[in-house]
Formats: C-alpha cells, structure tokens, sequence
C-alpha cells in the first residue's frame, strides 16, 4: 500500500454548479503527478480540497490510507501537505529565514534561536539542492529564490505531499530548469509531488503519470512517458488544437519603427542602453532575454509611459520619443502590455468600457463632455461578438473575468484600432491554452495584413514560434541577432543569459 | 550659570517632557507593527492622565510616597481597558482606524472633563496632587566627574525607566516568537494566516499594548508636568508621539529616540529661560516650536518612511 493520497469519488458543488464531479485520483511515493486542465477546468477547487480551505460535497480523501479530515489549511499541514502556491504567500519586509520558520519558532528561553534555525533549514537546502540565502530580505531576492523560500517553508514543517499550484508561471527558463530539479530530488527523497499545470512541455519534461481534468470531470488518467502532447492536448481542451500557424509570405520592405541609439533609465540606473531595432511592416520581431533585462523599460519608452534619456523612436517615419501616452498611440501604436491588471485594464469597470479607453475622449464616443453609453455599449457587444470574449454582457465587470477572457479585451481594444505598430508583451502569460493559440492567432493575423509587430516574451517557444526575427537582449543591450529558422531554444537560453554574444546572420 | 549646570537643565527638562512621548510612541509601535494604525493615541493618553490623577488624589495619604508610581499603573490599566474599543472597532468589526481612533480622540477628553465635573463639584479640573514625581538622583552615578552631575542629578527616573521599556520593546519585537508573529500580521496577515498565526489575536495583542503604554504615557505627563488633570493637559502629545514613532521608522529604538527629540523642542520654552542668549527670544516662537517641528518632521519623513505594509489595512479570512 504505497498510495500516499487517495481521492475517492468527490463532488464538489458550488449551489448546483459541480466544479468538481466524481473525481478519483492516487498519489504515489515519489511520484511526480501531473495535473493538467484549463482555467476552470476544476483544479483548484481539488487542490483546495486537498488542503483544507475546501469541505467537499461528497467522497473521501485518504492520506496514508487513513480518512482525512481536513477543515482547515493547519489540518492539512499536520497531514503533511505542504502547498506552494501561485502567488507566494511571503513577507517581502522580512529576511527569508523569518519567512520561513514563521509560526513554528525554535525557541531558547523566550528568545528566537535563530541559530538553531538556520542550521537545521542550511541541512534541508543541501539535502535538496535548494540555494536560499538565508539572511537577504524577500523583496531582495529573485522570484525563482522566493519560489525556493515557499518550498523550504514546507520542508522545514516536514511535509511529504507537496503541492505546487502553476510554479512556473512567473519563472525564466533557467528557474524553471532548477525548479524542475528540484521537484526530481524531492521525488528521490520519496515525497509525492502535484504539479498544477496548463503547460505540456513541463509535464512531459518531469511527470510520470498526468491526470487530466475537464469541466469537473477526470477525462484520463495516462503515462506522461507513453503519451504525445498533442493527444495531452486533445484531452485538455476537448478538441483538436492546432498550434501550427499560418505565417504568409508578405512584403517586408517599409520601415515602421526605427528605434536609435536608445538609453532608458529605471530609478537611477541605465536600464536600456545604445538599443538599435527597427521593424518593418508584415514582420513580427522577437525581443528574447531573462526578466529584468531592459525589456520592460524598453516597452515603457516606445509607448510613452517612461522618458528617453538619449536616442530617438521613429514611427513611420515620425519621431515619437517623449510623446506623451495619448499623442503615441494616437500615431498608431498599439500595445498589449506585460501587467494586464494593472497597466492594461482597469478591473472595476465593465468590457464595454475598457474597449472605449483608447476612444473615449473624443467624438463620437463623447460630445461636450457626455459620454455616449449606447455607443459604447453597442461597440462593446461588437467586440465581444468579433473577439469571442466569453462574457455574461458587455456590462460585465472585467474583473470577473478569467485571465483568458481579460486578455481577450485588450486584444479586442488594441487591435480594433487597427495599429501601424503592435507590441506584445508576454501576451500568453497565464492564460490557458485555447487563449494562447487564439492570441498567437490574432497575432499572425496583423503580420499578415502588414503590420509591425514586436514581441517580447520569456517563452522561447512562443518567441521561435512567432517572429521573424530574433533580438536578444541582456542587460538592456542588444547581445545579438538571430533567424528563428536555424535556432534552437537551446542555443537562444544560453544567449539570453549572456553567454555568446553571436549574430547567425541576416542582414539588415 | 556654569556650562555644567545649563548642560543638566537642559538634559533633564529634556527628559521630563520627554517620558510620556516614549512611553506612547512605543505604544505606537507597537499597534502599527501589528497592522493597527492608531490615531487614537491622543485620546489612550487623556484617559491616563486622568484615571492616574484621580487615583492618586484619592490614594495619596494611604500610599505616601510610592503614590505616582502606583498611579503610572492604573492609568495604564485604564488606557489598555479604552484601547479595547479601537480593537474591536478595528480588528472585529474592521472599522476605518483613522475613524476610530479619531472617536477615540473626540470621547476621551469629553469624558474624562465630564467625570471630573461629577468628582470634582463642578470643577473642570482637578486639584493639584500633593505626591508628584520629582527629580531624581542616582545614587553612586551621580558621583561620576561632569556626566554624573550633567546626567545623573536631578533627573527624571521616569524617563530612565521609559528608554529601558525602548529597549525592552526592541527585544521583544526583534528577538521574540510573539514579536515576529506580531509584525508578521502588520506585513502580510494573509501569509501568517496559511501560517497558523491568528491575525485577530495578534492585532488585539498590539492595540492593547498601545493603550497600556499610552495610558501610561498620559499618566506620566500628568504625575510629573502638569499635576492635575484639566481639558489642556493632554495637548497634541498623543499626536507627538505618532509623528515620533513615524520619524523612529516603527522602530522601538528610533522611536524612543525621536520621542526624546521632540521632548528637546517641547522643553524649549523652559530652556530657553534659562540659556543667556535665547533668553532674548520672544517665547512665543519656543511654545510653537514642539507643534511646528512635529509638521515639518512629518512632511519631510512620511513620505520616505516606511510603515509596515499590512499598516491600516483590515484583513478579511480568504476564500
């Protein structure tokens, strides 16, 4: 009897909704166990289950072949179910060993023994190959480390059933590689590992066996090992994807963004520096790089919201640089940025009037101040109809939209303008897999029609996938120029960490 | 006047203005790092100085001399019984703090003059007490060549014992479970919550703490400055104390250092009698100093200081 976890026949329902309907799954000893399903496929409200925010309706959960009753997140932990979710639960303000061992303090006296502490955690992160630093604050640290914090808060309470809610969402490529050996050396030591995902290649890379979930209901459960990602996918979505593109033969010969001798900086330091980039139309350029590398500030200054420090950005032929947010998308940019909640929507207002935000000021959507809502309406169920925004109404709030859906709006509003320039930014983060292949659709679809498009985006895949052209950039500098034809994502990790600054030639 | 002597002057009028602004900042503190903001210290300190003066009217020829002290004690009972309306305004029913402690400040010294009135035959305030807290002078200390005299003569114990619960403070927020489990709650109350921390328990345990110190705090000021208690007792010190504890950066430490520095500008007035070429200043500008620096510290520090970052915000249980 080595089933670890054993879900038995739950029903979860919310009123007469089943979010999750007749479930059975096992979990074995070191066994790495893939869960994959969309957005409201029903994952999380397992997993909430399992520890302990959730009652289920009906069914049973048998943790080392004992009933489990878990009416709250301390049960499941007695139980030993650490959980790792998507949004770390840490206190930037703190060092990451007071992260760690707060709430369960060794004490001498009525004293912390921090010492004690940090030598029992330095022995569990060298069991587990986990490199924390143990005295650097949380706000100092990098996602991927405070990723590792989240793990060892759960290794220091002894948990042996780990749970980890979409860990690579936020991750860079090398993270996702050191994650990845992580959840193996966890695995080795015989801890039972959930992998929470929407992303096929990770399961490939590290599962052993994936179940797979749809509308509440378990579709299949499969061997990763004997199994393709297509028919992975096939399972997930109900349908047939087809994640091939149609990128059409089109006249790449007009200049639509010159960007020179660039310089941007981000609180007092260069962030970008002598960046050159143009992009003509029909042609979608990749900018590939780790987080943090000057792409973000790079976006900021073509859309307006950061100054220029030197340089200049041409679109069509028109300088734009210190124009003011308005005065450049005026001139016919576009942008999908990288924080759709916070820069990209404003989350309490309804779809219709997020699509009239870049419309809103003038006629004939306002007139003398008044804002004309039968218009707005009336373009919002336009949009919504065209751009296939799973919504109740336009007058939903976006805020109660799933990820997909939301970012569906802002595609919807920037590409209905119909721009000259469109940038993406990481435009698939977070969003499940029907979205990404309608947003990589949508995408080709401008090239297409010839229009420019840059893209930036920590996926290697997406990035090779999409773009005609490849710019790495490391350290706010352009480190090299490549053909997304004769590249591998090998090749382009190793150049986005800095390591061969190496042109594969095409000229321009 | 020898140097030495207007050294000790300032020094320890320093200290005697300066014992209840520590005393309160470090309540402050203490309400804030668990996430509680709290405006209402003004109001801790009224009920302090009053419920102290009362007391040690009426207690003083059964008490004798160790009156004042006893005193400091049950104002800061009353401050800590009246901080319970803040904690269950806030923590409970997750009330606005700045409302709440603003009803706090507005009930305080309305009560606390009406019950006086009814103790007291009408008077709007008290008598004078007859056991106050003088100055005190180390034995031993006081002997040391010029820092004996500067520091240790004629000095306020109060303020001495204030530091040390500075200091004590600092312990018990840096180096203890209940203080890191108290911040926790004040940074992130959804993280200590997956946590098995009690948020609720942690955030009374805060409020409560400030009404303790702040009662004692407004005790301090009525058994050693004004001795008695009347509506202008208590006169902007409880906000002193929070522009104190934002220019200490929430920090026991930096807050009882500051609490010092504004009692160095409420001691101007006094001082400045005394200091031959600031005796020519019109006092006025003395009497508004202590008010102006306490806007100019906050203008210029509330910006850059950072507050806990949980600081004024209710927390709700999860989905």
């Amino acid at each position: 009897m080595d089933n670890v976890v054993e879900i038995k026949n739950i029903t979860k329902k919310f009123g007469s909704y089943k979010a999750n309907d007749n479930i059975s799954l096992q979990l074995k000893k070191g066994e790495i166990l893939a869960l994959l399903g969309e957005n409201g496929a029903g994952k999380s409200t397992l997993m909430g289950m399992l520890s302990g925010l959730l009652e289920p309706t009906s069914g049973e959960i048998l943790i080392n072949g004992h009933k489990a009753v878990m009416n709250n997140p301390r049960d499941a932990k007695k139980l030993g179910i650490g959980m790792v979710h998507q949004h770390f639960m840490l206190i930037p303000a703190f060092s990451v060993l007071e992260n760690i061992i707060l709430g369960d303090e060794p004490t001498k006296g009525s004293f912390i023994d921090y010492k004690k502490a940090a030598t029992e955690i330095q022995k569990l992160a060298q069991k587990y190959h986990l490199d924390i630093n143990l005295n650097a604050k949380v706000r100092d640290i990098t996602v991927g480390m405070q990723q590792r914090v989240e793990i060892m808060k759960a290794l220091y309470r002894k948990a042996n059933i780990f749970i980890f809610d979409e860990p690579t969402a936020a991750l860079t490529p090398q993270e996702i590689d050191q994650l990845i050996k992580i959840l193996r050396a966890l695995a080795a030591e015989g801890k039972a590992v959930i992998f929470i995902t929407h992303k096929l290649k990770e399961i490939k890379e590290v599962a052993d066996r994936c179940v797979v979930i749809r509308m509440g209901k378990v579709i299949d459960t499969v061997k990763v090992s004997e199994t393709k990602e297509e028919t992975l996918a096939e399972m997930m979505v109900g349908r047939k994807v087809n994640l091939a593109l149609d990128k059409k033969t089109v006249p790449q010969d007009k200049l639509v963004l010159e960007v020179k001798n660039l310089e941007v900086d981000a609180h007092k330091r260069r962030k970008v520096s002598d960046f050159n980039l143009t992009i003509h139309e029909g042609e979608i350029v990749g900018i590939a790089g780790v987080d943090g590398n000057g792409q973000s500030e790079l976006i900021e200054a073509i859309t307006g919201l950061r100054k220029v420090r030197a340089g200049s950005i041409k679109v069509d032929g028109k300088e734009l640089q210190n124009y003011s947010a308005r005065k450049i998308s005026e001139a016919g940019v576009g942008c999908i940025p990288e924080d759709r909640q916070n820069v990209g929507l404003i989350l309490p207002l309804t779809i219709a009037e997020n699509l009239a935000l870049k419309d809103y000021y003038h006629e004939p959507i306002s007139k003398y101040g008044l804002l004309n809502y039968k218009l707005i309406n009336q373009n919002g169920r336009k949009l919504i109809k065209d751009f296939d925004i799973r919504s109740q109404s336009e007058k939903e709030l976006v805020g109660d939209l799933s990820g997909g859906n939301q970012q569906k709006v802002i595609v919807a509003r920037e590409i209905a303008k119909e721009p000259k320039l469109l940038i993406a930014a990481n435009p698939t983060r977070g969003v499940d897999i029907g979205a990404i292949e309608y947003i990589h659709e949508k995408i080709m679809e401008q090239r297409n029609a010839g229009r420019a498009v840059l893209l930036v985006s920590f996926e290697l895949d997406e990035i090779l996938k999409l773009s005609d052209r490849i710019i790495v950039i490391h350290e706010g500098k352009v480190v090299g120029q490549i053909d997304p034809q004769n590249t591998s994502s090998e090749e382009l990790g190793l150049m986005m960490a800095g390591k061969t600054p190496v042109s594969t030639g095409i000229e321009r | 006047m020898s140097l030495t002597t207007i050294l000790m002057t300032v020094f320890s009028t320093t200290l005697i203005y300066a014992a209840p602004l520590i005393f309160t900042a470090l309540g402050g503190t203490f309400s804030e790092r668990s996430g509680i903001v709290n405006v209402g210290l003004e109001g801790m300190m009224i009920v302090g100085a009053f419920s102290s003066t009362v007391f040690n009217l009426s207690f003083a020829n059964v008490l004798g001399n160790a009156t004042p002290w006893i005193s400091l004690l049950v104002g800061a009972v009353f401050g800590l019984l009246f901080s319970i309306l803040h904690a269950v305004a806030t923590v409970t029913f997750r009330a606005n703090h700045i409302i709440s402690g603003t009803v706090l400040n507005l009930m305080a010294p309305a009560l606390c003059v009406f019950l006086t009135r009814i103790i007291y035959n009408g008077k709007g305030q008290t008598p004078v007490i007859d056991q106050s807290m003088g100055s005190f002078t180390f034995p031993g200390l006081s002997q040391l060549p010029f820092v004996g005299k500067v520091l240790f003569s004629r000095t306020s114990l109060v303020a001495f014992v204030a530091v040390f619960i500075g200091i004590l403070s600092w312990y018990i927020l840096y180096r203890t479970n209940i203080g890191l489990r108290l911040r926790s709650v004040g940074e992130n109350p959804t993280a200590a919550d997956t946590l098995g921390i009690n948020v609720g328990k942690y955030r009374y345990l805060g409020v409560l703490i400030s009404g303790f110190l702040g009662g004692i705090g407004g005790a301090v000021m009525a058994q050693s400055i004004t001795l008695n208690f009347s509506a202008s007792t208590i006169s902007g010190q409880g906000f002193m104390s929070l522009a104190a504890m934002i220019f200490g950066k929430w920090n026991p430490l930096g807050a009882t250092g500051a609490a010092i520095f504004f009692g160095l500008a409420q001691s101007l007035p006094i001082i400045g009698g005394y200091v031959p070429v600031l005796s020519q200043v019109n006092s006025v500008w003395f009497q508004i100093a202590p008010y102006a620096i306490t806007i100019i510290v906050l203008v210029f520090f509330l910006g850059k200081a950072v507050a806990p970052a949980a600081d004024g915000q209710n927390y709700i249980k999860g989905k």
